[in-house]
């Protein structure tokens, strides 16, 4: 069974938000919560009862869950190192950016749904930066697909091997690009505060305003879940297929670990964007993603 | 051959009979008519979908010649897909028409009015089948005229409102400006070859250097390309659909404007030339069009002409995946031949069923609220559950969102485009990017868009006074659309089996390379596409019972919603469609044209005021509008000839037939002439 990075993702996301809020109280001089602390609350939100505006229908009951599968089923198709994630196929990154792109469809709705002013800012939000970050993903995805023949996630990282100076440029480019990534669709710093206490500035917080119990438990876990998949993403690139599976694991979590930490570190020293300026630092990203695909033609021999 | 005469007199017959019935009847009647022609049609179409393609000589006599009926698979696979549209179509339209059977004071008139209706209907079925199967070009100029004139017919029903014959009329124009450049080019190819049959293309375009080939093709393309609603050629499109009744604007964007790409599907079919400059060409033109389709989409006010603009950016999906498939056949690369003709293929046949269920979804909401103004509308999904379930099936399946069956055409183009950039050169390449990075935009936006109009329009509260009468539609409307919802799971759900119904058409395609084992490799990758789908639900089902068990003995209470604090929420603070699209508005601002009313804040007590916002399509300003302004500006010079004085008007004959008579004796005098010239 290819149940490995499954494994691996999940207990990565047990930790994962408690590693970041820990690295901020240190960095604003306090002790902080424990790291499980974030886990203590979702357990005690899940078994908490729940209220439901009067003006909502199914779909704000149904939402939460449709979108924590939806990260699940992503997550299924990680790979981790030379094992395949559980489902694989040729374009399987294409199935996994829709079937993300599905659960947000839903929280989008099911904010509306609630017939909120402040929901609706925030669904009005995460629709225009999640169409607008999604080309930089493909285009990162296209450039690994060009660079080793592959198009599916487990077959483009098991083939993944940097060898000259350019290639290099081109990872560590492609990995700050899957940071940034999994900022924007966490809804993290610098295009949204999580912490913030006004509601005309925030995005996913405000969308989930209404959601309460079990609910709210289950999309505040689904967050750290995202995190800990993007972290996978970007720790398989540097697994080290071929050699023993016990370095990949050391690898795996040291930069699960390393990534909650540069998030923490983000989110401590940098403020928000002004809201109005968040689409040109997202469409940015599509630039630079432009920019790694050239890399990859000049590595290709393809041009230059 | 008794078959194919049976479609045309069942279509006669019924007609008749429709004028000979009583008004509740002729729903029904045209309802078995359709039923009738889909099966002949259908009778033909399955086998050739299977490789079985019909031929039959048709003896047109002196005007036609012969007239060639051929059924191959292409034709097949869009016979069956027209098909299911039109009988969804009926079905749900009969239910439709009877709203308006009897409203009207006078038995006759609007008893007149449904019979040109329904046999309308029916006429254009029978036409559209004539489409698919005739292939000589005076018989198929005749069909595609009747199809376009009842098209027409089947817009104007509610002719008493001025802006429903606008649009028809705005309509049956682009339709004759198509037809022009049909005439140019079955003309010229006649010229050359003297035959009406379509394999002359074949045999002209193999003839000629590959630069006029390509403008053959281009003057078919364009021909077609009106009808299918190709930007800059779609400004009709936005004006018909919402004018039409629902069920005639589900069957135009479900099927009329697939003609246009049967159309171009066959042209390439049949044309020979350079296929990688036609495929950059296809590509660039349906970028655009997706782009742009999709971003006035998101826009509009109108439900139905929201829906109207998705067609176009639909098209344009459907054209990115056939310039990928013409890059195959370029490049010689059977993989994007099948991903890219085979997507095609397939999103026309899934544009056709969750546009049409759109479509229908709109029409109930418009019967029962009486209004398609996104901003006055909300809070429908308690009041009409069913029906906005439907529409959300049908509104995650245009956004190409898994487990439904927009997902799977879109996942075949992706998996061309991104196989694509390892095999092809690197000029091809750059169109594959722009390819991929267009299909990743208009996908974003159609999310955009349609969590505004389904959020909108059903969630939330009434953002305005609706009826109090509104109640879900009888079964026998939500029928047809479970019919359609039902398709879409299927397709969605298990498309490995679809792969192999477009194997054949798609091999047509392939030229003189062979289709291998690119069916079974599809069918593979389907196979797990479908598995991942499946695993999904069953996640989704799983965590629902889980939550179901944990929430159990916890306390769920109901109350209104959180308004920070705000004790009195009203409808009115809820976030409007306006609001929803507003950055996005404001990013694409340089591209679009607004024209925005705002009252002006005096006073320091300000009375109420009003602002309305009104899209315009700014390439319809610089195409339509302005040449449109610039003729009218040269003939209004001559409007003094028409000074309504009769004595004029027979002045402007007599002169009119002493010209035709002068010519002759010039010709005559001037021949006299220089032969006098010539003796000297």
């Amino acid at each position: 069974m290819n149940l490995l990075s499954l494994i691996f993702i999940v207990s990565a996301s047990l930790i994962f938000t408690g590693i970041v809020i820990r690295t901020k109280s240190i960095f604003s001089g306090r002790k902080g919560p424990g790291i499980f602390q974030p886990l203590k609350d979702i357990f005690r939100l899940l078994k908490k009862g729940s209220v439901y505006s009067k003006t909502s229908s199914y779909i704000f009951q149904i939402a939460p869950t449709i979108y924590f599968v939806s990260i699940l089923i992503g997550i299924f198709f990680i790979p981790f190192g030379n094992q395949q994630g559980i489902i694989s196929f040729k374009g399987d990154f294409v199935f996994f950016a829709y079937v993300l792109a599905l659960g947000k469809f839903f929280m989008i709705i099911s904010a509306l749904d609630t017939g909120s002013s402040f929901s609706g800012m925030g669904a009005s939000r995460e629709a225009l930066f999640s169409l607008l970050v999604e080309p930089a993903f493909f285009m990162l995805m296209a450039s690994f697909a060009l660079l080793t023949g592959h198009t599916s996630f487990h077959e483009i990282f098991s083939s993944l091997h940097f060898g000259s100076y350019i290639s290099y440029a081109v990872g560590i480019l492609a990995a700050i690009v899957l940071v940034i990534i999994a900022l924007i669709e966490n809804s993290r710093m610098p295009v949204d505060d999580p912490k913030t206490h006004l509601e005309l500035t925030m995005v996913h917080e405000v969308m989930v305003l209404d959601n309460s119990g079990f609910d709210l438990g289950i999309i505040q876990y689904a967050s750290s879940l995202k995190f800990a998949m993007y972290g996978a993403i970007i720790a398989n690139f540097f697994l080290t297929p071929g050699y023993e599976w016990y370095f990949s694991c050391a690898i795996f979590a040291g930069s699960q670990v390393i990534f909650a930490i540069i998030v923490g570190i983000v989110e401590s020293f940098m403020a928000r964007f002004r809201m109005n300026h968040n689409p040109q630092y997202i469409f940015t990203l599509t630039s630079v993603t432009l920019l790694i695909f050239l890399g990859v033609l000049l590595i290709l021999g393809k041009i230059g | 051959m008794s078959l194919i005469v049976g479609i045309p007199v069942i279509t006669i017959l019924s007609i008749l009979l429709l004028t000979q019935v009583r008004e509740r009847w002729k729903g029904d009647v045209a309802l078995i008519t359709v039923l009738l022609n889909a099966g002949l049609s259908s009778y033909l179409a399955v086998p050739a979908i299977r490789g079985d393609s019909f031929e039959y000589i048709f003896n047109g006599g002196y005007v036609f010649g012969s007239i060639p009926i051929r059924v191959d698979a292409l034709s097949g696979w869009f016979i069956l897909l027209m098909n299911f549209t039109i009988l969804t179509g009926i079905m749900y339209g009969r239910r439709y028409m009877k709203h308006y059977e009897d409203k009207s004071g006078s038995i006759n008139k609007g008893s007149k009015n449904l019979t040109i209706h329904f046999a309308s209907y029916v006429t254009n079925h029978f036409a559209m089948i004539g489409i698919y199967c005739v292939q000589n070009s005076f018989a198929f100029l005749c069909v595609w005229e009747i199809m376009a004139i009842t098209s027409f017919l089947l817009i104007i029903f509610e002719h008493s409102k001025m802006e429903t014959l606008k649009a028809g009329i705005n309509y049956i124009v682009q339709s004759h400006i198509s037809m022009i450049f049909f005439f140019v080019g079955f003309m010229w190819v006649n010229s050359f070859t003297g035959s009406n049959d379509f394999n002359a293309i074949t045999q002209y375009s193999s003839s000629v250097t590959t630069s006029v080939s390509f403008l053959l093709f281009l003057c078919f393309f364009i021909a077609f390309a009106i009808k299918a609603g190709f930007v800059p050629f779609h400004t009709w499109l936005p004006y018909a659909h919402p004018a039409a009744p629902a069920h005639v604007s589900g069957m135009m964007s479900g099927v009329i404007i697939k003609l246009g790409i049967y159309g171009i599907l066959r042209i390439l079919l049949l044309i020979k030339g350079d296929f990688l400059s036609m495929g950059y060409f296809i590509l660039v033109i349906s970028i655009i069009t997706g782009v742009y389709g999709v971003m006035l989409a998101i826009v509009q006010h109108n439900l139905k002409k929201l829906l109207a603009y998705h067609s176009i950016e639909n098209i344009g999906i459907i054209g990115i995946g056939i310039g990928l498939g013409c890059i195959g056949v370029g490049t010689g690369n059977t993989y994007l031949i099948f991903a890219g003709f085979g997507g095609a293929l397939l999103h026309t046949l899934n544009h056709s069923i969750f546009k049409s269920l759109l479509f229908y979804c709109a029409g109930t909401v418009y019967q029962a609220t009486h209004t398609m103004e996104i901003e006055k509308l909300g809070g429908l999904i308690k009041r009409m559950p069913r029906t906005s379930t439907l529409f959300l099936i049908a509104a995650l399946a245009i956004c190409g969102l898994p487990p439904f069956n927009g997902f799977i055409s879109e996942f075949l183009i992706y998996s061309g485009l991104f196989k694509g950039i390892n095999d092809v050169p690197l000029s091809p390449l750059a169109f594959m990017v722009g390819g991929i990075i267009g299909l990743v935009i208009i996908g974003g936006m159609a999310m955009l868009c349609f969590t505004k109009a389904f959020g909108i329009v059903f969630l939330g509260n009434e953002r305005h006074e609706l009826p109090s009468n509104i109640h879900e539609a009888e079964f026998s409307k939500l029928f047809p659309k479970y019919m359609i919802a039902g398709l879409i799971l299927l397709i969605g759900l298990v498309p490995q089996i679809f792969i192999g119904v477009i194997a054949k058409p798609v091999s047509l395609f392939m030229g003189s390379n062979t289709l291998g084992t690119r069916p079974e490799e599809f069918t593979d990758v389907m196979q797990y596409v479908s598995l991942a789908s499946v695993t999904f639900i069953l996640l989704c089902v799983t965590m629902w019972y889980i939550k179901k068990l944990t929430t159990k003995s916890a306390i769920i209470e109901s109350s209104p919603t959180w308004a920070c604090g705000y004790a009195t929420p009203s409808p009115k603070l809820q976030y409007t469609a306006g609001s929803f699209v507003r950055p996005f508005r404001k990013l694409i601002r340089p591209l679009l044209m607004m024209n925005k009313k705002e009252g002006e804040i005096k006073e320091i007590f300000p009375r109420p005021i009003h602002s309305e916002t009104h899209p315009y399509d700014r390439l319809e300003a610089v195409l339509i509008d302005f040449p449109l302004m610039q003729i009218k500006g040269f003939i209004g010079k001559f409007k003094f000839l028409q000074n309504g004085n009769p004595q004029m008007y027979i002045l402007y004959g007599v002169a009119f037939i002493f010209i035709i008579l002068l010519i002759p004796i010039v010709i005559n005098a001037w021949e006299f002439i220089s032969h006098l010239f010539h003796q000297i």
